[in-house]
């Protein structure tokens, strides 16, 4: 397992590229959809003080 | 070709097709990148080269392809809103520009840890490595115009013209390994020929590039069903002053 | 001309110039744009010992000799050569036939003193075994694509 995880030596590089690209795609899964829940709220709101 | 964007450039109709789509992207993004990701980092060979360092592949190469794909999503996009003035063509470009950026950060960064131990350096001014951080910079740009004015209209226009010019740039990109000598190798996949890739490692690249696609498809849904709300809040306050007002 | 198809047909031109112009500068840049040149073209070049270059192609077969931390051997574009020596850390896919870049200064001695080693690796990939099984069958093509 621990032979694994040294990637051959290039843990160091490997790991990282992965944990990066993991971080940066669920961030912006993340955001795109917050960001959708926050505006539907927003506009329920708005649409509710509409004489 | 002008039937098929009035019915679904639509806002609304965008709207519901959006919503209809979205789960069905986010199913196969989990399912495709689950199975790759196995396939990347359990069950494919090391190579006959750069042993287990080849695995970087699998998240380098996807996230350059989908960079390339997210300028072409904001250029084609901004001609629309040059030319035809669609209301959508502007929301689109606006929420495809991040997604994008962001992936040429990664294309980048990989790049980056992926050139140290095989080549001996982490960066080199060759024509594609540059050219991919043109393209980064194109992005930032691209934001930046965007939020550069007050009013938006103007904003929206000078970056879409940004956008369009910028375009050279991806060709550019694409042939600088076939056009100079470059330290990047390459490429391995392309639709001539065979793809000089053993088919173990194609597949994992494969699934990954795939899955990346759906990735991106389905934040950009989710992000232009963001910027439509966004317009509708906009307006709805603006009436609301005004009625106000009265 | 409908509004639409002007703005149609100046998108087109504008795109169309921008794609010429960019053609034009990047041709007349050309050989500034090269990262590196190979053995036959430094050749051809005169390059004198003042100016740091980037030289690239195959680490010649057999030509490698350590002694401690300096390393001499020879590039080859399978056309011309040329002989380099170098004291430091070779990257990890440094070895004889494989694609590599060496940055530094060409000596009086005719020897190219690198200041700097980059291995270069091929579009190929695959496992150990299949390599070693196309060596074996005759069917591996040793750096036709590096060498270009």
């Amino acid at each position: 397992m621990n032979n694994y995880f040294s990637m051959g030596g290039y843990a160091a590089f490997v790991w990282p590229a992965y944990a990066l690209s993991a971080l940066v795609m669920i961030g912006l899964a993340v955001t795109a959809w917050w960001n959708l829940r926050v505006r539907e709220r927003d506009l329920a709101k708005l649409r509710d003080q509409l004489p | 070709m002008s039937s098929f964007f009035d019915r679904y450039a639509n806002p609304t109709r965008f709207m519901r097709l959006a919503t209809a789509v979205v789960p069905w992207t986010a199913a196969a993004t989990l399912l495709l990148l689950g199975s790759g990701l196995y396939f990347a980092l359990f069950d494919s060979p090391a190579d006959y080269q750069q042993g287990e360092s080849v695995r970087i592949m699998y998240v380098h190469v996807p996230s350059a392809w989908l960079a390339m794909a997210g300028y072409s999503t904001v250029a084609v996009a901004s001609a629309f809103a040059l030319i035809w003035k669609h209301p959508l063509a502007d929301l689109v470009a606006r929420a495809a520009s991040p997604v994008g950026a962001c992936f040429a950060l990664l294309c980048l960064v990989t790049g980056s840890l992926w050139g140290k131990p095989m080549w001996g350096t982490w960066w080199a001014w060759d024509a594609r490595l540059t050219s991919v951080l043109i393209l980064f910079f194109l992005y930032l740009g691209h934001m930046a115009l965007l939020n550069a004015f007050d009013d938006a209209a103007r904003g929206a226009r000078a970056a879409a013209i940004l956008a369009l010019a910028g375009f050279v740039n991806v060709p550019v990109i694409k042939f600088s390994v076939d056009w100079w000598n470059t330290l990047h190798q390459p490429a391995s996949v392309s639709k001539m020929g065979m793809p000089s890739i053993d088919p173990r490692m194609l597949l994992p690249l494969m699934l990954m590039a795939v899955g990346y696609t759906c990735f991106y498809v389905t934040v950009l849904l989710l992000r232009v069903k963001g910027e439509i709300l966004s317009a509708k809040i906009r307006a709805l306050r603006l009436s609301l002053m005004q009625v106000a007002n009265q | 001309m409908t509004r639409k198809q002007r703005r149609l047909y100046f998108v087109l031109l504008g795109m169309l110039a921008l794609g010429g112009a960019t053609a034009l500068v990047l041709t007349a840049m050309g050989d500034t744009l090269v990262y590196f040149y190979t053995p036959s073209e430094m050749a051809g070049k005169q390059i004198g010992p003042d100016r740091r270059v980037r030289i690239g192609g195959l680490v010649e077969k057999g030509s490698v000799a350590k002694d401690h931390e300096t390393t001499n051997f020879t590039i080859t574009d399978l056309t011309a050569t040329l002989p380099v020596t170098y004291t430091g850390v070779l990257p990890d896919l440094f070895r004889e036939g494989q694609g590599v870049v060496a940055e530094g200064r060409i000596g009086r001695d005719g020897v190219f003193h690198a200041s700097e080693v980059l291995a270069k690796h091929d579009e190929k990939y695959m496992p150990k075994e299949v390599a070693e099984q196309l060596k074996k069958s005759g069917r591996w093509q040793e750096g036709a694509d590096t060498a270009k």
